[in-house]
């Protein structure tokens, strides 16, 4: 195949992979947000399961990571800073890097890993073993049945997690802080609330939303698209993960060039 | 170009009380048509097995008849409706009507058995808890699952899933019931108590059935009527006991358990599912 034609098929792959994803996200909005006001039945308590299990159980793996990330930016910052005589810097190149894009990217790692994955293979092993077709029959929707609940859910908990890890990230560069930088708990907390505008933790927290968003999208629809046998579970659940890391990824360069550019207007 | 076999069964004339209805209908996975045109009639009340071998297109029809799979071109009549061009609330509504047993079940692995038969009552019911609670009980008792509610799917035998499943296509009170492959996998035993059940839900409820099989023993116990799916096309539609008695050469060699000559390649694999005509054969 020539090379233009790989590429033109390739786009049209990827165009139509967004697509799906988009209309995925635009059926399950529409099941949280419209359809309850149609007199359709929201599944609300499969979302707070879905929550609990999204935001509630991450909470140990996240704290752990975000903790050790702010400890080892502040390793970073210090190196170079201490050259200038500005350690005392410290404090807001931990909390700015945190909450604008370490605190979202990583709490979105840890949730691609545990539930991203996890959504493809519930999917993904329901469709296997027919469970998807027995909905279907029994004239249930999957989308508003599996999906919406898990959208409530990310989209929530997602944001929330974030807010946790940038704290976890500031006690992480805070013991640095304190430890070698003639920091006490107090100062460093304050230098840290002198360095952070609200629109730092916005601009983390609706990145951190959009991210929720494109893991539930991405992990639910390799979860439908799984083929005959159990084998191509273990497939969807890959792509899941490796689709969701990318296309996360491309959400952050796209939102950060925003914000970037409406900041400089 | 290969030509696919033509069906040999005129289109059915739509009965008064017929409860399922199908005329000249075709399926086809991409470009490849696997049923052609399909015509056949399930009077209300009577139960109807779809015999065949593998890959006689006996599943595609009953997912078809179902709805998982759209005819590109036909008509399914259910309960007076078109299944196959009515809209997608009519379908719904109609869907409330009929059950399904998958051959594997089909469970909901997450929920206990109890919750996924009360599954279609909570969302398609006004039905309180309490009530919901009882109507579980029932369809168990009537499955011979009675106290096995709060099992989970994974806990249960392969012919005790088969009975789950089968309580939870009940759950609504459906005119017509599907079954797939309700037998298979099953000790000969187990696979008894099942066609037991079906024959005392016919009896006791009346419903329309139809069930896909390729178990011989099974399919004459249950079946008023019986049609042979081979290659996509209808070759025998009359009751058990005429069915019996057929000299349709593939319906012989079908019931006599007679072996067909090996598969040499992928061209002959899918003209047995097809049953066009390789074209390097015409």
């Amino acid at each position: 195949m020539p090379f233009t034609e790989t590429v033109g098929a390739a786009t049209i792959e990827s165009l139509a992979y967004v697509g799906g994803l988009a209309r995925l996200t635009g059926g399950a909005a529409r099941a949280v947000f419209i359809a309850p006001f149609q007199g359709k039945k929201f599944h609300f308590g499969r979302a707070v399961h879905q929550a609990m299990s999204v935001g509630v159980e991450a909470l140990p793996i996240t704290s752990l990571i975000s903790f050790f990330v702010g400890t080892i930016l502040a390793l970073n910052a210090a190196y170079e800073l201490r050259k200038f005589g500005a350690l005392h810097l410290v404090a807001s190149a931990v909390a700015v890097s945190m909450t604008r894009e370490l605190g979202p990217l990583m709490t979105a790692i840890v949730v691609i890993g545990r539930s991203g994955s996890a959504f493809a293979a519930e999917i993904g092993t329901m469709k296997v073993n027919e469970e998807i077709d027995a909905m279907e029959t029994m004239a249930l929707e999957p989308v508003p049945f599996l999906v919406a609940p898990k959208f409530l859910a990310m989209i929530l908990m997602v944001p929330c997690l974030t807010c946790w890890a940038d704290f976890m990230g500031v006690l992480g560069g805070g013991l640095f802080g304190v430890m070698t930088a003639g920091f006490t708990w107090g100062t460093y907390i304050q230098a840290t609330l002198d360095s952070l505008m609200t629109h730092d933790i916005l601009n983390g927290l609706l990145k951190a939303m959009m991210f929720g968003l494109v893991i539930t999208a991405v992990g639910c629809q390799e979860g439908f698209a799984t083929g005959l046998g159990s084998e191509q579970v273990g497939r969807s659940t890959t792509e899941a993960v490796v689709k969701s890391i990318f296309l996360v990824v491309m959400v952050d360069l796209i939102f950060t060039t925003l914000f970037y550019i409406t900041a400089a207007h | 170009m290969s030509t696919p076999p033509k069906p040999n069964l005129t289109p059915a004339k739509a009965s008064s009380n017929a409860a399922i209805s199908v005329r000249n209908l075709r399926v086809k996975y991409g470009e490849r048509e696997i049923l052609h045109g399909i015509n056949f009639e399930v009077p209300s009340g009577e139960t109807m097995v779809i015999l065949g071998g593998s890959g006689s297109g006996k599943s595609t029809l009953l997912r078809t008849l179902v709805g998982l799979e759209k005819p590109s071109s036909g008509e399914i009549w259910i309960q007076g409706k078109d299944f196959a061009s009515i809209s997608d609330e009519d379908r719904d509504q109609l869907r409330k009507k009929m059950g399904m047993s998958f051959q594997g079940g089909a469970l909901f692995g997450s929920m206990t058995v109890g919750e996924n038969v009360a599954l279609p009552l909570r969302e398609h019911t006004p039905l309180d808890e309490s009530t919901i609670e009882i109507m579980v009980r029932l369809k168990l008792d009537q499955v011979g699952l009675s106290g096995f509610e709060n099992y989970m799917p994974a806990q249960l035998s392969g012919g005790m899933k088969k009975r789950a499943a089968i309580a939870r296509a009940l759950a609504m009170d459906p005119e017509v019931l599907f079954f797939d492959e309700p037998s298979a996998g099953l000790d000969p035993i187990i696979a008894a108590g099942i066609d037991e059940l079906i024959l005392k839900l016919k009896k006791a409820f009346r419903i329309t059935i139809v069930v896909v099989t390729h178990e011989l023993a099974s399919a004459f116990l249950i079946a008023d009527r019986m049609i042979v799916l081979d290659k996509g096309v209808i070759v025998a539609d009359d009751t058990s006991q005429n069915l019996q008695k057929s000299t349709q050469p593939r319906v012989r060699q079908f019931l006599d358990r007679v072996p067909e000559p090996e598969l040499t390649g992928e061209i002959d694999y899918l003209q047995m599912l097809t049953g066009d005509i390789p074209p390097q054969r015409q």
